[in-house]
């Protein structure tokens, strides 16, 4: 499916990824401790993916030709658990089991447990890699899909993601595209004072990557890029996509403190609230 | 001698034919590309010292130069095994499995996606590059990580079937060579099967439980020992993991004490991997032919396995010390 998207598709896409944010508050808040500002940023842009972009069967999740979406930063799973349930990849019931001793959805993902999740991630800088070697493997054997790569902004301070940028390059892997979730935040602090990033696309250009810069909350934006990225037949792509660290909960918005801990019960209702209510703007049906 | 190992008639002729076992990963590679389409063949800078040229020049188009990275190449063959292709990566043991150790553990392992890791150049024998060169520790690195088979072959014959062989063994895998050329001893006709260790020399009053080329002179120092009047039992256990415990406990059951040979560390090498079964199951004495928390250094190898006590003297003073602890 190759296809521009129109307005009525980004008002559903928005509601859609306001119901993975209100899912991901909740199964956070179960949960009692993972990622939260990294999943909330990249809800939009999960979103895009599972509901208009990629080419997959959730009910055959194995399907040789679907197109292969590798979560490189593997701790903002949880907004890929969350997208994929209301996919319909397995019922939403199921994501209360994060982080829980024998559940499908372990604190970071692995291949082996979830159909669906194509790679074990979390250890940062080798997603890249692992999303190369799918996209050389199958252009070798003529396939049609499409490899996507998510990585963090930090995890480009980690050698082996420039190892395989810079094959990539080399190879004019084109079927690949790479998602930057460029939200400034890691543990320590902002990337720029942690260990500067910038200027990442000249980075990525010396690495002979075509690179776009997009507004990651903007959902038309992001699918005309990942458009644009098909159309480039000489390079990868990199979509570098701009994005604000809990977007869509004011208290998490832009505050690295939120990396790595959940809301607790009392915060988890506020910020259902605050999303149900678009901010105040609506009244939520479940006050 | 067991006959039924087939090993070569003269093991004591000095016109022994010698070879590197990397030689046979070369040539296993291209049976291997013969066999499957789906194999690739990566390597990091390395192509002519680790013989994968010799897959190269047969089948360039699966052929992919990676450059000095052995972490990327470690996540690029997890993605091309992920999709469905069988990759081996080749350099050297210091770099992979251990420059990219963690990558081998989430990528590979953990992913469990059928990625074999060729390590090149193991063992104190790489010689005059010096102590940098030397892997040591790949063993221990390797047979920590569930999911992974780990194979020491102990001549060019026995690598060259190790490598066809994890082609058609469905996880990952560890294949472990050395620089130097060593002795040919096995034969085409010599059994080799993953996870079946293999009676070389059949004795009452010891075992001696080898992998990789020190397995020659632990044949070597039974021969000598049999003129005392020693009769020991050599184990070929070419399968560090899955480890044939049947074979080296049937053994070490009939003769009361082993010695266990390798050119790795002591710690977290073949012979703890035995010692953790016998201490478990048949608690008998032993004695450790390895290297003992050094690192290596520069030298000809002849003279850094004897510096570094895994000679044949070494082992016959093992075995006469182990046998001396029978109770």
């Amino acid at each position: 499916m190759s296809e521009y998207i129109h307005d009525e598709k980004v008002k559903k896409l928005e509601v859609m990824a306001n119901a993975i944010r209100q899912s991901l508050i909740k199964m956070l808040v179960a949960a009692g401790s993972g990622h939260t500002a990294g999943p909330l940023g990249m809800a939009d842009i999960f979103t895009a993916l599972y509901f208009h972009i990629l080419k997959h069967d959730p009910k055959n999740p194995d399907w040789s030709e679907r197109d292969r979406l590798i979560l490189s930063n593997g701790h903002i799973c949880p907004i890929r658990y969350a997208a994929m349930a209301h996919a319909g990849y397995f019922p939403l019931e199921e994501l209360k089991t994060l982080r829980k001793f024998g559940t499908r959805l372990q604190g970071h993902p692995e291949r082996e447990r979830l159909p669906g999740v194509e790679t074990t991630s979390g250890p940062l800088g080798s997603g890249l890699g692992q999303a190369a070697g799918i996209a050389y493997g199958a252009r070798m054997d003529g396939k049609k899909f499409r490899v996507y790569c998510a990585m963090s902004d930090a995890e480009h301070q980690a050698g082996n993601l420039w190892e395989s940028a810079m094959f990539a390059g080399n190879n004019k892997l084109s079927n690949l595209t790479g998602i930057v979730d460029r939200n400034n935040i890691q543990i320590n602090g902002m990337t720029e004072n942690v260990m500067p990033l910038e200027p990442l696309r000249s980075k990525y250009e010396a690495f002979n990557w075509h690179v776009l810069e997009v507004d990651g909350h903007n959902i038309e934006e992001f699918v005309d890029a990942v458009e644009e990225s098909k159309a480039i037949y000489e390079k990868p792509t990199v979509i570098i996509a701009h994005t604000i660290p809990g977007k869509g909960i004011s208290e998490i918005e832009f505050d690295f403190k939120w990396h790595g801990v959940p809301p607790k019960p009392e915060e988890g209702v506020n910020f259902l609230n605050e999303l149900r209510t678009l901010g105040g703007k609506i009244k939520s049906e479940h006050e | 001698m067991n006959k039924e190992a087939y090993l070569i008639k003269n093991l004591t002729d000095s016109n022994i034919e010698k070879a590197p076992t990397r030689d046979g990963y070369g040539k296993g590679l291209v049976d291997a590309g013969e066999k499957d389409d789906c194999v690739v063949v990566l390597c990091a800078d390395l192509a002519e010292s680790t013989r994968s040229h010799w897959f190269k020049e047969k089948f360039p188009q699966r052929y992919i130069e990676l450059g000095v990275a052995e972490q990327n190449m470690a996540t690029i063959a997890a993605g091309l095994a992920n999709y469905g292709k069988i990759p081996f990566i080749s350099s050297y043991a210091v770099f992979s499995p251990g420059r990219n150790n963690e990558q081998i553990r989430t990528t590979i392992s953990l992913n469990n996606v059928p990625v074999k890791i060729a390590g090149a150049h193991a063992g104190i024998s790489v010689g005059p590059d010096g102590a940098t060169h030397q892997a040591l520790e790949d063993i221990a690195l390797m047979r920590v990580q569930p999911n992974m088979t780990v194979l020491v072959p102990c001549d060019a014959i026995e690598a060259r079937k190790a490598t066809l062989a994890a082609v058609f063994c469905d996880g990952p895998v560890y294949l472990r060579f050395g620089r130097e050329k060593s002795p040919v001893f096995t034969t085409n006709k010599t059994p080799f099967k993953i996870g079946k260790a293999v009676v070389f020399r059949k004795g009452k009053d010891v075992t001696i439980a080898g992998c990789g080329v020190l397995l020659y002179n632990a044949l070597i120092a039974a021969e000598e020992l049999s003129k005392e009047g020693i009769e020991a039992e050599v184990i070929n256990s070419h399968t560090i993991k899955p480890l044939d415990i049947e074979t080296i406990l049937n053994s070490v059951k009939k003769t009361g004490a082993v010695v266990t040979v390798e050119e790795h560390q002591i710690a977290g090498g073949f012979g703890s991997a035995v010692s953790e079964v016998l201490s478990q199951y048949f608690p008998a004495p032993q004695e450790f032919i390895g290297v003992r928390d050094h690192f290596g250094e520069s030298g000809e190898p002849d003279e850094l396995i004897k510096a570094f006590g895994m000679g044949v003297l070494n082992i016959k003073e093992a075995v006469r010390r182990v046998i001396k602890r029978k109770a």
